[in-house]
């Protein structure tokens, strides 16, 4: 494999990482808060579809990555009002938010299937985007790439370094405690779902609008269980969760690499394993192992909130 | 009439028909209910490639019959345990004729027709029948032999790419058949094939086909379903070749031509027998002479010289003088396995397990 070739091949990783990095990132806030929200898959292909239609319809693609948040969020709310104003169950619903999304988008999309679009464009800084290897691989992307990692570094610097991450935690940690001493646990968890909603919004315009410019049908194709797993893979940090979504992403194009230089005398399918393998060997080895620290999960994760009236 | 249903809500809803059914065993069809006709498909309708192909088939039996008939489907339905309970539900729905359109569903569709033997199966793909159950499927492999010219005539580097979905002989077939017919070209032709061992994920459809083309691949061709490949390859300014449907909106420039199934005939020819009574067990594996598959129209990259070239492959597969598996073919190792003058017959071709010459896999 020659330098040109592993150039492309991180082009590559960075284009698969991007999508479970924005869809795991806010799982993450919306865990740390306390609530599990399976319904990621079903939000981001919400996102993809509102983003690809928005995109069509305006010819612009600000507004379709403007209106893939704010579809994300819609089903983020519903998701809230049934998990925390109804108390229904988080698991269940967060499976049904899914399922429905599925639903939701193919019905909104059905109409643009076939349809193309142009990939979102890349930045382009003159001098510095034209810097060999250098110049592609950090100046070459499009505005999501960026915003996946400036998102990263905003939660875990508001987690870490502010009085309002401090309180969400809080709420995700002990949600009784935090009431008591007179936090709206229900408020901040409706605020850390929606920012899930919004972020698995804009992964699912990554899909639609620069991964791959089209709509079909579930395109999503399991990213968005991938980044569910990636949240606890993380043990609930959010540079953890960086790492993670590269490794993920990087493990998964070498193989599709390795494959296309010949036969290396491994069959295709050990490689196409090689993913999970990694996740599962990374799990036991945070977890056990001489590094080994507390997983770090909320302890109120996916229990609901009842004040006592 | 169409009913649209989903694999979960389907199930879903499988423990309350099945109520219904126990309270009603005694009904009978009268002569004016339309025929039921079910589809099984393993991906989304709007997959833009294999089961949009099939429910184009599906679509032509309503507008052929009108009010006769009544077809429902069931879209992305995993192959293997589930898909056996889907195939049950619609046989005890009274769908009289089944079609089962993806390869993993063959156990699954022969076990229901052992149950329900008044109704009629069909499973695309397979080669397992039964008094009750058909199997029919398309000679792709023509198709590719076309394709294979194709790439040999254009690919600059001689590295043709191939994304690969599941590795059964349908699929490896087709490798082979592009393979041979690159080489006759291009006798240095190498065919690069990466499997996704999967039939549907534009993402790492994508994926695999810049890893190929970064490795010099400037040809796309593809066994899975979603145009993703075929985009990445407009993106890179190469060329390649449609999947099950037209793709040129995803790649005005990039696709030359595609390899379009053709169920339609197929579906209403089956309905008819039903509906006449005839249906009978068939074996049917039909390519370009019964139109099962047809060539998207060529791009400007195709030159009339070569066009005219496709055609007359074209035109030989249909009136048998030209073989796509006719011999000397080698195996990967140089081995003769099929000699001059002798071609692979049908049953060689359906448990096809080897590479050609050529194949790097």
């Amino acid at each position: 494999m020659g330098l040109d070739t592993i150039l492309a091949m991180l082009l590559t990783v960075i284009a698969a990482a991007t999508p479970l990095l924005l869809a795991a990132i806010g799982e993450l806030v919306s865990e740390k808060a306390g609530v599990l929200n399976l319904g990621v898959e079903g939000m981001m292909l919400v996102g993809a579809v509102i983003a690809f239609a928005t995109t069509v319809g305006t010819g612009s693609p600000a507004l379709g990555i403007l209106a893939a948040m704010i579809g994300g969020m819609v089903m983020a709310l519903a998701f809230g009002v049934l998990t925390l104003t109804l108390m229904a169950n988080q698991v269940a619903t967060g499976l049904a938010l899914t399922i429905f999304g599925i639903g939701l988008s193919s019905l909104i999309g059905a109409d643009y299937i076939g349809t193309p679009v142009d990939k979102l464009a890349s930045l382009s800084i003159p001098g510095l985007s034209d810097l060999p290897v250098i110049g592609p691989l950090i100046f070459g992307h499009d505005i999501l790439v960026y915003l996946s990692v400036a998102i990263t570094v905003a939660v875990a610097w508001f987690l870490k370094k502010t009085r309002a991450g401090l309180i969400l935690r809080a709420v995700g940690e002990s949600d009784l405690s935090a009431h008591s001493i007179g936090y709206d646990v229900i408020r901040v968890r409706y605020f850390a779902v929606l920012f899930g909603g919004l972020t698995a919004g804009l992964a699912g315009a990554y899909l639609s609008l620069s991964y791959t410019p089209m709509w079909v049908e579930g395109m999503t194709a399991g990213r968005g269980w991938i980044a569910l797993a990636l949240v606890a893979f993380a043990s609930w940090r959010p540079w953890r969760v960086l790492g993670g979504a590269y490794i993920f992403g990087g493990v998964t194009i070498l193989q599709l690499y390795l494959q296309g230089g010949g036969d290396i005398g491994i069959p295709a399918q050990v490689m196409n394993m090689l993913p999970y393998l990694a996740t599962i060997i990374v799990l036991t080895v945070i977890s056990a192992g001489p590094w080994r620290g507390r997983l770090d999960a909320p302890a109120c994760l996916g229990k609901p909130f009842r004040p006592a009236s | 009439m169409i009913r649209r249903i989903d694999r979960r809500t389907f199930l879903a809803g499988s423990a309350a028909a099945g109520l219904t059914l126990a309270a009603g065993p005694f009904h009978k069809a009268s002569a004016a209910d339309p025929l039921k006709i079910g589809f099984v498909y393993v991906g989304p309708i709007g997959d833009f490639g294999w089961t949009h192909g099939h429910d184009l088939g599906r679509k032509a039996v309503e507008a052929k019959f009108g009010d006769m008939v009544k077809t429902t489907y069931v879209e992305n339905v995993a192959e293997g345990p589930d898909a056996e309970r889907v195939i049950r539900k619609l046989a005890a729905d009274g769908n009289k004729l089944i079609f089962t359109t993806s390869f993993g569903y063959m156990e699954p569709t022969l076990k229901v027709a052992k149950t329900f033997k008044n109704t009629y199966f069909e499973h695309a793909t397979g080669f397992k029948t039964a008094p009750n159950v058909s199997v029919y499927s398309s000679r792709f492999y023509e198709g590719r032999a076309v394709v294979g010219h194709l790439a040999g005539s254009l690919s600059k580097t001689g590295k043709i790419g191939y994304i690969a979905s599941v590795p059964i002989p349908e699929v490896v077939r087709g490798i082979n058949a592009t393979a041979i017919a690159a080489r006759k070209v291009n006798p240095e032709a190498e065919v690069k094939v990466v499997w996704i061992n999967s039939w549907y994920d534009p993402g790492k459809e994508g994926d695999a086909a810049k890893a190929l083309i970064d490795q010099g691949v400037d040809f796309m061709t593809q066994h899975t379903d979603s145009p993703a490949p075929l985009q990445i390859a407009e993106q890179r300014g190469i060329l390649g070749v449609g999947q099950a449907s037209d793709m040129k909106a995803f790649a005005p420039t990039a696709q030359v031509t595609a390899i379009v199934d053709e169920w339609g005939p197929y579906y209403i020819e089956r309905a008819q027998a039903v509906l006449d009574g005839t249906w009978a067990t068939a074996n049917t594996w039909h390519g370009l002479k019964e139109g099962f598959l047809s060539l998207a129209p060529y791009s400007d990259a195709v030159s009339e010289t070569l066009a005219a070239e496709c055609e007359a492959i074209k035109a030989g597969i249909i009136d048998g003088s030209l073989h796509p598996f006719a011999g000397p073919i080698k195996d990967q190792k140089g081995e003769v396995k099929v000699a001059e003058g002798s071609a692979l017959a049908d049953g060689d071709l359906l448990g096809m397990d080897w590479y050609v010459e050529g194949v790097s896999a």
